[in-house]
């Protein structure tokens, strides 16, 4: 676009419109971002009440109902040991949900920790970061958290560690990146000039500035962080049954693939695409109304 | 030359750096984490003579650096130990596993490539249309999938349902034998050896599982291509094609996509590792016998040397291949050729 | 006078940005005549490079031409279709931008994008547009140019780099060039020479240039005629010496206020007054109202009809609507 119009200019009078709306009104996009976090409030929502939505305990098992089709007495049918395919998603969704916040959180505080300090410090310790980091990216994140799960034992803190692991080094090189943008802008230099100690400096100036590809990052990471669990699960590692995770039960599920009982394996399926659909949406909003106001 | 020369030392260096460090890295996790390798080896109704037995075998009763010297020697021979459940070689193992997972990935990546690279254009030089929409939703879709429920669905809708597909159980038929050796792809194989029966039953077992695979793999190259050729028709320099009457179609493959291209080419680096770990799912769901499902079975019965071998050979093949990516934009690119 | 080459009438340019709309242009008129060097004169955000874009038919997917006339040859270039428009580009008006080194294709060689320019509009065989694109380099004043036409666009300079999309325009020999703030981050030293050799060429080909600029200094140098711009409308038109000695405009007073000498008798408070006032798109008169030192309340109602002072100077104010001819 051309730049010497200033888009902003002559809305001053009218700019009071929100950031947000103004980022995202492009055609639907702003529909489909909220589209995006209505989903998420539901799933956390579910999440959080999900013991009294759920008609029937996630291991009651009913000998006399196995493999049922979905009914009005079991919305999503059952399983081959007649567990309430319904109840176990409900109960499952505070289970993958808790285990993608975690592993964003973790790997978010450990990743944008070690990459400010590494971008603001430079020299040795910067190119040891980098290596280390270069070591764990030879392995696509699926594969390494395949390895460290595997290795670790199944336990559900392993796989948060296993796939936070994975996510780390692009936390890492994200807050470096930014750190090395902005600690070269002049007002790092104004602040420590003014009598700022230097670490807080780093910690009230430059970090927050350096978080933001870092926060959409998050997002994503959400995503695909439920995506690993259940992936991994449905391999056998990790998370396994009994316990009612989404993944475990697609892969119960999927040893009904030939005999047709499609119930078993398709609903915990959606649940997991749907919200990693809803982290996907509000990532590339957030990156839209980020990156806009960056520049 | 001299500018390409050491941009090439420096790639191939690096690469090297991380390679060892991946060494290092495996070795830490498959001695060092496991709190006794042994006794996962010997298995949960071992005694302790058996445990012993292997300590010494696996030379664990040696201090750590001497294990690791062991290790790295092996290594660099290209020994990668043998299975502790077979006793096979891991290296012959994976070798023979190997061309199957070459042939689904290949064939998923190819089609995930042309698809990708066409959809991201199209979007891109239709923005804002109906067109690009659609494009982008596909991308979207096709992010956030979990591939293996996906398959399962595939796999339903297409064998269950509408017959179209055969069942998902391996390459070939039962009953049909495989074709002579030659490559280990089967639909190669069969065709060099006239086997047309052969070559379509192959091709049958291969290409849901492969659109499967592709569709999820295309969506980044989607996403990637659009955002690049974008930029690259954005640019100043489009701006002057047009302004001295480059006709159109000119001006999008000229001057737009090539420059578009270069960071197409990361992005499909990247792809490249989804597609590795996408293969180990697919192989689970249609029983495909490639290194992916052997990594999942060694996994399942904590055959670490197993493990080790897998998670080598993917890092090798994975630096390998965005190593040549980084190599050929200093072929590409002349700001990086010439300096 | 002559039949004007290029007549841009109540051109109206409006910008979709979020829902609203705005008239980045808003009823600009000028001419350009044929063999001459008019100047487009205006601070930055005064829709000087959006006017050269809609004569180019190269604006943003945002913006539309909603009123007015472009005409050109005796056709208005706005009814033109895209295929049509792309006969006249190039061969019959050319441009130049700012910013040379990125205007050029990264990964073709300097000489290739010359080449392709003639192969495109002289219907020369390759190897023939091959020579005569080092000839048109050395034309250009690039020394050394069957070394330089190997050059990939980085590896030139910001001078040479723009006089390379000079002999571009030039191997497009069109009636009409226009050049788009074309030194606008080079060297001072290099700034002259190109002006230099844009004056050249321009004479040689018995083109026309429209030079777009912000720098008054330039103007006076380079053109004959000129047209002073503020926030998408014309304010004031005339020969270049004339607009220096007999400004019109009371923003054409500021402006020559601002590279005012001290020894005129001239009141120096002119140019201090207006205070900085971001640009008003919702008046429907003269958009200079809001920072004129001399506003009247017509200028809030209405736009100033053309006033022409003699045949070669005219201006939009309302001021003058008073004063005798």
């Amino acid at each position: 676009m051309e730049t010497t119009l200033n888009p902003r200019a002559g809305l001053t009078k009218e700019g009071k419109r929100s950031i947000w709306y103004r980022g995202l009104s492009e055609i639907g996009r702003w529909r489909l971002f909220s589209f995006g976090i209505a989903l998420i409030l539901i799933y956390v929502v579910v999440a959080v009440i999900g013991p009294e939505l759920a008609p029937y305990g996630p291991n009651a098992t009913n000998p006399k109902a196995t493999l049922q089709p979905p009914s009005s007495e079991f919305w999503f049918g059952t399983d081959k040991f007649g567990r309430d395919i319904f109840s176990r998603v409900v109960y499952a969704t505070r289970l993958d949900l808790g285990i993608a916040f975690s592993v964003a959180l973790s790997a978010f505080l450990v990743g944008a920790t070690i990459g400010g300090l590494s971008g603001y410090f430079g020299g040795g310790v910067d190119d040891v970061v980098m290596r280390v980091v270069d070591v764990l990216l030879a392995f696509p994140a699926f594969i390494l958290a395949m390895a460290l799960t595997g290795i670790l034992g199944d336990t559900v803190p392993n796989v948060i560690a296993a796939i936070s692991i994975a996510y780390i080094p692009y936390f890492v090189r994200l807050t470096r990146g930014e750190m090395l943008r902005v600690r070269t802008r002049q007002y790092a230099d104004a602040a420590v000039g003014v009598g700022n100690p230097r670490w807080r400096v780093m910690l009230v100036h430059l970090l927050p500035n350096s978080l933001t590809p870092a926060f959409i990052q998050v997002t994503l990471v959400l995503g695909w962080a439920i995506l690993d669990a259940a992936g991994l699960a449905f391999l056998g590692l990790g998370i396994t049954p009994p316990t009612a995770e989404w993944g475990v039960m697609v892969a119960e599920g999927a040893q009904r693939i030939i005999t047709g009982e499609w119930w078993t394996w398709l609903f915990p399926g959606l649940a997991i695409v749907i919200i990693a659909f809803a982290f996907s949406i509000v990532g590339d909003g957030l990156r839209d109304v980020l990156a806009r106001e960056e520049r | 030359m001299p500018h390409l020369l050491s941009y090439v030392s420096r790639r191939v260096g690096l690469a090297l750096v991380t390679l060892a460090g991946v060494a290092v890295f495996v070795f830490l996790l498959t001695h060092i984490l496991p709190s006794n390798p042994a006794a996962l080896r010997a298995g949960p109704l071992a005694d302790a003579a058996l445990i012993q037995k292997y300590e010494r075998e696996m030379g664990l009763d040696q201090p750590i650096y001497v294990q690791f010297a062991r290790y790295a020697q092996e290594l660099l021979s290209g020994n990668l130990g043998e299975s502790w459940k077979t006793g096979q070689p891991v290296r012959q193992e994976l070798g023979q596993r190997l061309p199957a997972t070459l042939e689904l990935a290949a064939t998923a990546f190819l089609i995930a490539l042309v698809v990708g690279l066409g959809l991201g254009v199209l979007a891109a030089v239709f923005a804002g249309s109906w067109i690009d929409q659609g494009v982008r939703l596909y991308a979207t879709l096709g992010a956030a999938q979990a591939l293996f429920w996906l398959a399962l669905l595939m796999v339903h809708v297409f064998y269950y349902t509408l017959g179209w597909a055969p069942a998902p159980l391996d390459r070939l038929t039962i009953g049909v034998p495989e074709p002579p050796h030659v490559t280990g792809l089967f639909t190669v194989d069969s065709l060099l050896a006239g086997q047309l029966g052969t070559f379509l039953d192959a091709l049958n077992h291969l290409w849901l599982p492969a659109l499967v695979l592709a569709f999820v793999v295309s969506a980044p190259i989607v996403k990637m291509t659009r955002g690049s050729m974008l930029d690259s028709l954005n640019s100043d320099y489009i701006r002057t094609a047009k302004a001295i009457g480059v006709p159109r179609h000119s001006v999008v493959m000229r001057d737009g996509l090539r420059n578009a291209f270069i960071p197409i080419l990361t992005m499909i680096g990247i792809v490249f590792g989804y597609l590795i770990a996408g293969n180990v799912v697919v192989e689970k769901v249609f029983s495909w016998a490639g290194i992916g499902q052997y990594a999942w079975n060694a996994l399942t019965i904590n055959d670490f040397n197993a493990v080790q071998g897998f998670v080598i050979l993917i890092a090798v093949m994975y630096v390998g291949i965005n190593l040549i990516i980084d190599l050929a934009y200093g072929f590409i690119d002349p700001r990086i050729r010439l300096g | 006078m002559p039949e004007p080459l290029l007549q841009v009438r109540a051109l109206r340019l409006d910008i979709r940005d979020h829902e609203r709309s705005r008239s980045v242009l808003l009823d600009v008129n000028f001419d350009v005549r044929p063999n001459e060097v008019m100047g487009l004169v205006g601070e930055s955000g005064s829709g000087k490079t959006m006017t050269a874009l809609a004569i180019m038919h190269l604006l943003p997917p945002a913006a539309t031409a909603s009123e007015g006339k472009i005409l050109f040859g005796g056709r208005d270039l706005l009814a033109l279709s895209e295929s049509e428009m792309r006969q006249v580009r190039g061969s019959k008006i050319a441009m130049i931008f700012q910013n040379p080194r990125a205007s050029l294709n990264p990964l073709m060689r300097a000489g290739d994008q010359v080449a392709r320019a003639l192969e495109l509009h002289q219907d020369l065989s390759s190897a023939e547009a091959r020579r005569r694109s080092i000839a048109l380099l050395q034309h250009v004043g690039i020394s050394d140019a069957e070394a330089r036409a190997r050059a990939y666009p980085h590896q030139l300079s910001g001078g040479m780099a723009q006089r390379v999309l000079i002999a571009i325009m030039l191997a497009c020999q069109p009636a009409l060039l226009i050049a788009d703030e074309p030194t606008t981050g080079l060297d001072v030293t290099i700034q002259a020479q190109i002006f230099e050799l844009i004056k050249e060429v321009q004479a040689e080909a018995g083109a026309s240039l429209l030079l777009i600029t912000h720098d008054l200094g330039v103007v006076s140098e380079v053109c004959q005629r000129v047209a002073v711009m503020y926030a998408g409308q014309i304010m004031e038109q005339a020969g270049v010496l004339e607009l220096f000695q007999r400004p019109s405009h009371p923003y054409t007073e500021r402006l020559l206020g601002s590279i005012l000498r001290v020894d005129e008798a001239r009141d120096l408070d002119t140019s201090k007054a207006i205070a900085f006032a971001s640009i008003d798109y919702d008046n429907p008169g003269c958009r200079f109202a809001n920072r004129c030192p001399q506003v009247l309340e017509a200028c809030w109602v209405r736009r100033p009809e053309a006033q022409w002072l003699s045949e070669d100077h005219v201006v939009f104010c309302h001021l003058r609507n008073q004063e005798p001819a």
